[in-house]
């Protein structure tokens, strides 16, 4: 499937939006790991943003960068949100609250924990009533947000957001997802070459079982990849910030691959 | 769209285990529904509730998946040889060009809500049998379904609260026409759990009786639990097999509330519109619709102004809900399966439970069952987040 990418969001301890990250992803700057800033994002109406929680403000804050980036003013556009274990705070909590009587929950922590909250919020947000759907692929999440994302594209022949994010599970969850740095990535997909476009991308699913896949040379920033099923999207990141053609190999399914060849448009 | 045919589909839910369990449920008007005796719930509410699940390991090569929710999908996965028809495909298509899609919207977390209660006094430590990956994790049953089946294709679990099992048949129809694969299982499993149980309640959306879709008295949803898988491929691939095909799909986002619908139920009557459009068709050719009716007062009023809206006030239409509940992330297979019932069988059921059908109400909710041809039928799926979809499900042209 072919695919346009025509800009991109982002999120992650020492990678604080991806203009910012650019250098640092092509490989010409060193990474530092730093926390990473989370604003409440202004485009939630005030209510919206009482209730939402850190997770969604991740999954929005790439979402509009991507946006931003793209210089798109309208929202309406069709979005697949991709998380391997969505809210785990919230979950968390409601599980706590479950334990033991009066199991009291609150009406507000029940709707912040499907996994398509991100979605629902940015709906909200955008005031549109564009399409978008949620995602879990455990490890592979980022892969399979891409398969869905670039159908969508081929077929609909919209454009399509898609916004990976996965923060890190609070104990005693974390021991048993033990998830490394949090992070949030949002490319805006098109099925024409737009003035701003990035690259083209070949997204195919590799045919024969093979585990090799991209590596990101720093070691900070691989150590981020291996740790965050949604920084299972680094390498094509990285390939987008480096305009040389290139094609990156994604984490997918057991030994399954997702191979994506990045043909730069500048 | 070019249709999908659904090659087999089968089913487990409060009505019983498969097809003809199913269908003598719906025509002798017998529901599912029963006072819930669902371990540690302290109030008063009616389930749809599958017995036998405490007897019903999943196999042992796939132990580590083992949860209420994956011994559902499993009970599906064996009725109606549902397994013969995709190891059938699988050995046409090559186990790598079928797709596996699900749907959920609670996995596994009736384990994870088991574990918490057995904390470690400092609730640090969750005791050593808990499998998140294998259990809660939201790709969990479509993790399990596509090793039970043998299959490596394309996977992904869509979880979008109530539309969830209803937007798979979206996901997977444009996988196929993309070309990542030939054929795929959609389908999906919801459990009782006491997340979904409690947290309905919480929104005071659950009632103490048994739900009374588009009834005047209606006061809230009874929560059930349900699997139910379909296996889609390509029309012309069936080679001249009749049987039902999915003929379009339409999803929007209501864009207004986490947990009320749009007033106008704008978005509700946009995915209408669109799947009558991926359809090729126009509102006087659906027969049936089979209404997301789950009984709230706010979600049947605003379903019956955009079903008015779009179709009129002749189109035949009910909801299923008050035989086997709200199944939340199941509840898009459930009735595309009813669905598909209704067009194998031409015969449509009337909305159980509902004594008054509320006056302020325009569409036609029909009280009683009905025989009839149907041949084309639309089922709506709304969801948490205002996520909406709709199917179109008939015999192709």
């Amino acid at each position: 499937m072919r695919v346009y990418a025509a800009a991109a969001g982002l999120a992650a301890p020492g990678l604080d939006g991806w203009n910012a990250s650019r250098e640092v992803l092509a490989g010409r700057a060193p990474y530092r790991e730093r926390p990473a800033r989370r604003p409440v994002p202004a485009l939630l109406p005030a209510a919206e943003r009482r209730r939402s929680t850190a997770t969604v403000h991740l999954a929005l804050q790439v979402a509009h960068e991507a946006l931003e980036n793209a210089g798109l003013e309208e929202r309406g556009v069709a979005t697949v949100f991709a998380s391997s274990g969505g809210d785990y705070d919230t979950i968390h909590q409601l599980c706590q609250a479950l334990a033991a009587p009066p199991r009291a929950v609150s009406p507000t922590r029940f709707h912040n924990s499907v996994h398509n909250a991100g979605a629902g919020y940015w709906g909200i947000a955008a005031g549109m009533h564009a399409p978008s759907t949620a995602l879990a692929g455990y490890d592979g999440t980022f892969a399979a947000a891409m398969l869905e994302a670039a159908a969508q594209v081929v077929v609909e022949g919209d454009p399509v957001l898609l916004v990976v994010y996965e923060q890190v599970p609070p104990e005693p969850l974390r021991a048993h997802r033990p998830l490394r740095g949090e992070f949030g990535a949002a490319l805006l997909l098109t099925r024409e070459r737009g003035q701003g476009s990035l690259a083209a991308l070949d997204v195919a699913i590799e045919p024969e079982p093979d585990t090799a896949s991209s590596r990101m040379d720093d070691p900070g920033l691989e150590a981020l990849r291996g740790g965050n099923p949604a920084a299972r999207a680094l390498p094509l990141l990285a390939a987008l910030a480096r305009e040389t053609p290139a094609t990156v190999a994604l984490d997918y399914i057991d030994a399954r691959l997702l191979r994506v060849r990045c043909t730069p448009c500048r | 769209m070019q249709p999908l045919a659904l090659i087999r589909y089968s089913l487990v839910s409060a009505l019983g285990r498969g097809a003809t369990q199913t269908y003598h449920a719906l025509r002798q008007r017998r529901g599912g529904l029963r006072q819930c005796d669902f371990p540690h719930v302290d109030f008063e509410t009616c389930t749809g509730t599958v017995d036998g699940l405490e007897r019903a390991p999943v196999i042992n090569a796939l132990a580590d998946f083992d949860c209420r929710n994956n011994r559902l999908a499993q009970l599906a996965l064996q009725q109606d040889d549902f397994a013969g028809a995709v190891a059938e495909a699988r050995g046409r298509y090559g186990a790598h060009r079928v797709a596996v899609v699900l749907g959920t919207s609670t996995s596994g977390i009736l384990e994870t809500e088991r574990a918490y209660r057995e904390r470690d006094p400092q609730g640090n430590v969750l005791p050593s049998w808990f499998r998140y990956r294998h259990t809660h994790d939201t790709f969990s049953v479509a993790d399990f379904t596509r090793r039970y089946l043998g299959l490596s294709g394309p996977a992904l679990s869509v979880s979008t609260a109530c539309s969830s099992s209803a937007k798979v048949f979206a996901s997977a129809a444009r996988l196929i026409e993309a070309g990542a694969c030939d054929a795929a299982v959609v389908g999906g499993a919801d459990s009782l759990c006491l997340t979904t149980l409690y947290g309905f309640a919480s929104l005071e959306l659950v009632s103490r009786r048994q739900c009374r879709p588009c009834d005047a008295q209606r006061d809230g949803l009874s929560i059930g639990e349900a699997a139910g898988f379909a296996l889609l491929e390509r029309s012309d691939a069936a080679r001249g097999r009749d049987g039902v095909a999915l003929l379009g799909y339409g999803e929007s986002s209501d864009a207004y509330h986490m947990s009320t619908p749009h007033p106008q139920g704008a978005g509700a009557a946009l995915a209408m519109r669109r799947a009558l459009a991926s359809a090729g068709l126009q509102p006087a050719d659906i027969d049936y619709i089979n209404l997301h009716g789950t009984a709230t007062r706010m979600n049947d009023s605003v379903e019956d102004r955009a079903v008015a809206q779009v179709f009129g006030t002749a189109t035949p239409c009910s909801s299923t809900k008050g035989w086997t509940g709200h199944t939340l992330g199941a509840a898009g297979i459930v009735e595309a399966i009813i669905a598909c019932l209704c067009i194998e069988h031409g015969f449509m059921p009337g909305s159980l439970n509902t004594r008054e059908l509320d006056p302020a109400f325009s569409s036609r909710v029909l009280l009683g069952n009905r025989d009839q041809p149907v041949r084309r039928v639309l089922s709506n799926s709304f969801g948490f987040g205002g996520s909406n979809c709709s199917l179109v499900l008939g015999v192709p042209a």
